[in-house]
């Protein structure tokens, strides 16, 4: 077993994990944050997207063990005093979600994407999907939920 | 998963100590991008996963003499945003910004990619074309003799790659064709011209990194896409599978280095 | 259309209500659930195509650390199999060969996949570990995958089905057919393959049973489009439990696709395991497990001939199809190729004489069943290609071919030589509406340009109709369905005049809570805020078929606006007392009950405070309270049509192919929410662009493995693979629903392959090419170009 002590949306959390424990079991299994979702088992679908050291990864390609001292924010950690982020708040506006079930994932990662690029073109938005799969929306409106979240991210800065 | 003993050293050496402790079966941890799917697809089986993610001074950039020297920790997104790599190996930073996706690229490593050695993968074909030598934490490598075939390479039972050199060509380079479902080269051509040679390696198309002979002596004469008319590669030895036959892999080889010589400028 | 009164009514694209739990990652999927005590469920499953089990040892297993629990066919083959619900007859009038479907494999496994044993454990690292210590000695057999082999009779999957064959179905006048064909001046024939598909919803299933032993009561919480469903099937055919003691709840679902309608083995597993060992059960799917379990989709080999007149008129179309059913028979699958197929082949066009025949085969591979569309993908794309290559054969521009034969506005209803009836339609209102938004006109000047660039440049049309709203009893139980398709709708009128509404439809990701809620706000002109609409718990919602076949807003809503006329109705008759007039004399608008022609009126709130306090009712003739229940049964299916243009562009040395542009015109009747009607639209086009250029389920063909595992492999549409898309729409209201609403979940998935595929052929036409197989992927067009390269380049 290991012993993981590391900061989950801005609080403390201590943990005793198996090795083979994933970053994203976890979060669903042990610290009750379903928000994060398991769509695939080859590292694919984006839906389990959560950042670490303020970065997007897989959190079911990477294990418990090793966020070990990271900082960790998912989908639950977004919205602040009852108030969507401005990125979550875009999805809303522009109906960027449908079942639901990618869009912690989507979410996330655009989240960097606007950190990096505060003005994405379409094709940027698009290409920097490609390790988020939605299997409802076509894309199409998820990408202009995108460029309006950073485009409110950076008006809001 | 099976269950394994995890374990985080925080220096080469207790890395190494630590793996040849645990024995045979023990695996090194990098990104874990490839080993971490193959571990919950239960593909492998190791009692010891020893992860370098803790170990310190292998994530860094530095120009060295006549090349680059990359960290073997240095995430893909790290080297594909680092002003050194784009200045100097602008095809490399270009290569690396094509790997996965963006969260693949913010956990996966170049030591962790070329010591996997898939035959899908970008790296290798940058470590042969631009003649890279591989360093560990015993010996340096050459890149031209790293890759010894599928998923092989020829590094010992316990040895670490720590960075790789790449040397810095005149022009280069890179151009994929990605399988369109796994985004892993289906094909992908590096072409990189240094002031005595030029280097044509391919990736993706067999069962290891390989150069294309003709294609560079061709380039060698002229350093232009036509030069390169007519002149084909065997689709014998090629990966056939679900998405690409030999025959389209061999004549992509063609389409591509063409692509790639141009995009030299 | 419509004059916009209610800004939360009907005809305002509403923002969803359902998003806030979803953004902030409150949704409550069925993985989400945990339940004190939960055990999990690991499902061992055959790793070969066919074979015989000699024998599960599962000793060591039971012995493992964590296990509680080891099951296999020993003790489930006393429980019934899963039950196909739509009984279909061969030609010959002999009913279909039905194998039965066991939970777990009994004596035979017949596909990769096929549920062997059941590990249940403290964990499901415990149960996974435990599974390798089952040792299942299989004596492999020859694998059944392709469709013409099947036939020849030397390897049968069941013993009830000789050649492996279901049924050998057939619709239509064959001798006027053949009559036709006869006289033909032209006939054009195509072969072709609608490849299979996997449905990747993303989310996997997931299903926890959870037995109360002191009420008896089983409950299920599953990954389903429609637990009614779900409930009948498992508790009566299964495992004879009566409803009153099993509610199957359907919480949050990520995404069906038609995957989710059918009842699977792991559900009943689950259900039934609980009981055994006393404690819930929890079994989730990884991808993996989905890719070798899920229902999967199309799988047709086609030929198609149509006859034209030297006109250019449709004289008659003959198809015989192969349709592979895979190893048994899922809930729907068998309709798929049969009803929900043939009975489309008239299409948008007056051809008079139709004949199909369809083969449905038994292959050693996962069951197939619907997937978006289901059939009328299938019937669109052999009719809309081969129209296309007819066009091409007569010198006739593919545009001017089908306008030649549409149906007219005027000859509406019309009835075709194959079953349907429409009711109403305006083919060439949407074929001018996407023909102008592509700038059809303008199309060779933008190829010349392409060509200078050294790149080739397609259009392709399609006009699709499907068949929706899911279906009138009457009929489908003449065709053969074993159930009554209609929906039921309670409405729930709260003191204070809140409004809950129980549907028997059930959202997983198409929006009901907003849609539903607009209806309800616009007829009884009450806050949309005010109104909930709760799905999905068969303990909560008096009956219902579910969510498929795009019929949730056609029939369900349909349902709803049943109910709704009761309440409104009832609430006459309580406003007539208060207001001590005559019931005739009240009218109810703008959420009011007034005297006709007076000004003396009772809001709704107000009638509904007074129908919970009673004080002074003249309670012979009026009942207190305001809720009302209602079932629809449509009196027709609904007919969505439209035309989709699609504009590509290839690069001849790759093959690579680029979606330049995509118009979709649709008509789909009235419409609730334009917003969620758009976005419907665009995730159906991705599926249908997926199956064209991208998706392909393939099986070794010897070892019956599945090639196509995973994403790995199996291609499914990234956003950089898809441009934004143009949606129109032209309306003709449905005739004979209280919506005037046809439904839109499916046109886009059956109107684009087509397209595409139409706009690839016409864009290699200078190679000589005349077809491409789905999908289109790039070394397929390469492949093309190559075969027949260039006479005139």
């Amino acid at each position: 077993m290991v012993n993981v002590n590391l900061t989950v949306n801005g609080k403390p959390v201590k943990a005793v994990v198996e090795g083979r424990t994933l970053l994203v079991q976890l979060l669903r299994e042990t610290l009750g944050l379903t928000g994060t979702h398991v769509g695939c088992d080859t590292s694919q679908c984006g839906a389990c997207t959560v950042h670490v050291n303020g970065k997007s990864v897989k959190s079911c390609t990477m294990l418990a063990a090793q966020a070990d001292g990271a900082t960790v924010l998912t989908i639950e950690g977004l919205a602040a005093n009852g108030k969507l982020h401005p990125m979550q708040q875009a999805f809303h506006d522009h109906h960027g979600l449908q079942c639901g079930f990618c869009t912690p994932g989507m979410v996330m990662s655009a989240l960097e994407l606007a950190q990096h690029n505060a003005s994405p073109s379409e094709t940027e938005v698009r290409e920097w999907l490609e390790g988020n799969l939605c299997r409802c929306t076509g894309y199409h409106n998820i990408v202009k939920s995108i460029r309006a979240g950073a485009a409110a991210m950076k008006a809001g800065a | 998963m099976y269950d394994f003993d995890y374990k985080r050293p925080t220096s080469v050496a207790e890395a190494a100590a630590t793996l040849r402790k645990a024995g045979e079966d023990a695996v090194y941890l990098a990104g874990g991008q490839t080993l971490i799917p193959a571990l919950k697809l239960r593909l492998r089986k190791p009692s010891v996963v020893v992860d370098l993610g803790a170990v310190k001074g292998l994530d860094s950039i530095a120009e060295n003499n006549d090349g680059l020297l990359i960290g073997a920790l240095c995430a893909h997104a790290s080297v594909a945003g680092d002003k050194l790599v784009k200045n100097r190996i602008p095809a490399l930073a270009a290569l690396a910004d094509g790997i996965g996706d963006p969260q693949v690229r913010n956990r996966g490593t170049l030591g962790g990619s070329i010591a996997n050695a898939d035959p899908a993968a970008d790296y290798p074909a940058a470590v042969v074309a631009l003649r890279a030598d591989v360093v560990t934490d015993k010996r340096n490598i050459s890149g031209d003799g790293f890759f010894s075939g599928l998923f092989e390479t020829v590094l010992e039972p316990g040895e670490i790659v720590t960075a790789v050199k790449f040397r810095v060509p005149e022009k280069a380079a890179y151009v994929k064709f990605p399988n369109p479902a796994s985004r892993f080269a289906l094909v992908g051509v590096f072409v990189a011209k240094f002031k005595d040679e030029v280097r044509v390696a391919v990736t993706g198309a067999g069962a290891s990194v390989f150069r294309v002979a003709e294609m560079e002596k061709a380039l060698g004469k002229s350093f232009k896409a036509v030069a390169l008319d007519g002149i084909a590669v065997p689709a014998d030895d090629l990966n056939s599978d679900l998405h690409a036959a030999a025959d389209y892999r061999a004549h992509l080889v063609g389409v591509l280095a063409k692509r790639a010589v141009a995009a030299c400028g | 259309m419509n004059v916009q009164v209610n800004p939360t009514g009907i005809g305002a694209s509403v923002k969803r209500s359902e998003d806030a739990r979803f953004l902030t990652g409150k949704g409550r999927y069925t993985d989400d659930i945990n339940l004190p005590r939960q055990t999990y469920a690991f499902i061992l499953r055959s790793p070969h195509a066919h074979a015989r089990i000699k024998n599960i040892d599962t000793a060591a297993a039971q012995q493992a650390d964590g296990v509680v629990a080891v099951f296999t066919s020993a003790d489930t083959a006393k429980l019934g199999g899963l039950p196909c619900g739509w009984l279909i007859h061969s030609k010959d009038g002999k009913p279909m060969n039905e194998p039965k479907h066991p939970v777990l494999a009994e004596g035979k496994v017949r596909h990769v996949g096929d549920p062997v044993a059941v590990i249940i454990a403290e964990t499901l690292a415990d149960a996974r570990d435990a599974a390798e210590l089952i040792d299942v000695d299989y004596e492999e057999l020859p694998a059944v995958i392709n469709m013409d082999a099947a036939q020849t009779g030397k390897t049968a999957l069941h013993e009830v089905a000789p050649n492996n064959l279901c049924y050998d179905w057939e619709l239509g006048d064959k001798a006027a057919v053949d009559a036709a064909f006869a006289k033909a001046a032209h006939v054009t024939k195509l072969e072709l393959t609608n490849n299979r598909l996997v449905a990747n919803p993303l989310e996997p299933r997931s299903a926890i049973g959870d037995f109360n032993a002191a009420t008896g009561e089983h409950t299920l919480y599953t990954t389903s489009q429609n637990p009614h469903v779900i409930r009948l099937l498992m508790g009566a055919f299964v495992l004879a439990l009566p409803e009153h003691k099993l509610r199957v709840v359907a919480p949050d679902v990520g995404g069906g696709f038609g995957s989710k309608i059918y009842h699977y083995a792991e559900e009943a597993i689950v259900t039934w395991a609980s009981a055994q060992i006393g404690r819930p059960v929890k079994w989730t799917a990884d991808r993996s497990e989905s890719f070798v379990s899920d229902a999967q989709g199309r799988d047709h080999k086609t030929t198609v001939e149509l006859a034209l007149d030297k006109d250019g008129k449709f004289l008659a179309l003959r198809e015989h199809t192969l349709a592979n059913m895979g190893a048994y028979l899922s809930t729907f699958s068998t309709a798929i190729p049969t009803w929900l197929h043939g009975t489309l082949l008239a299409g948008q066009y007056t051809t008079p004489a139709i004949y199909v025949n369809v083969k449905a085969i038994f292959t050693s591979t996962v069951a197939v069943d619907a997937y978006r569309g289901a059939g009328r993908p299938e019937a669109t794309y052999l009719l809309e290609r081969v129209i296309d290559k007819a066009a091409k054969e007569t010198g006739r521009d593919p545009v001017e071919l089908r306008r030649l034969n549409f149906i007219q506005p005027h000859q509406f209803p019309y009835q075709t030589p194959v079953a349907l009836v429409y009711d109403t339609g305006n083919y060439q209102a949407s074929m001018d509406q996407a023909l102008k938004a592509a700038d059809y006109a303008g199309f060779a000047k933008r190829r010349d340009e392409a060509k200078k660039r050294g790149r080739l440049r397609g259009i392709g049309v399609c006009a699709y109709i499907e068949a929706c709203g899911i279906a009138p009893s009457n009929v489908a139980g003449a065709l053969g369905a074993r159930a009554g398709l209609y929906e039921a709708a309670t409405i729930r009128v709260n003191p204070t005049g809140s409004v809950q509404v129980f549907t028997g439809s059930h959202s997983h990701g198409q929006g009901h809570e907003t849609t539903f809620a607009q209806i309800v706000s616009d007829k009884l002109g009450i806050p949309i805020g005010n109104v909930d609409i709760v799905h999905g718990d068969t303990n909560k919602i008096p009956f219902g078929m579910g969510t498929y076949g795009s019929r949730s807003l056609a029939v369900g809503g349909s349902a709803i606006a049943k109910a709704m006329d009761k309440i409104i109705a009832k609430g006459k008759k309580i406003a007539a007392h208060m207001l001590e007039a005559a019931e005739g004399d009240m009218t109810f608008e703008n959420g009011a009950f007034k005297v006709a022609g007076t000004d003396r009126q009772k809001t709704f709130g107000e009638i509904a405070f007074s129908a919970y306090v009673p004080h002074n009712y003249p309670l012979e003739t009026v009942e207190p309270g305001l809720e009302e229940t209602a079932f629809y049964d449509p009196k027709n299916f609904t007919f969505p049509a439209g035309t989709y243009v699609a504009e590509v562009e290839i690069d001849p040395d790759t093959g690579v192919l680029d979606i330049i542009s995509f118009h979709a015109s649709d008509d789909f009747g009235n419409i609730i929410n334009p917003m969620i009607v758009e976005a419907q639209v665009h995730g159906g086009l991705a599926q249908g662009i997926g199956q064209a250029l991208f998706e392909h389920c393939v099986y070794d063909e010897k070892s019956g493995q599945l090639v196509s595992g995973s994403f790995m492999d199996y291609c499914m549409p990234r956003a950089d693979n898809l441009p934004s898309f143009s949606v129109a729409h032209t309306i003709t209201p449905c005739t004979h629903n209280p919506l005037g609403v046809k439904g839109c979940g499916e046109a886009g998935a059956i109107g684009s392959p087509p397209a595409i595929i139409n706009a690839i052929v016409n864009a290699l036409s200078d190679y000589g090419v005349t077809h491409i197989e789905m999908p289109a992927t790039p070394q397929r067009i390469w492949r093309a170009m190559q075969s027949v390269k260039a006479k005139k380049h």
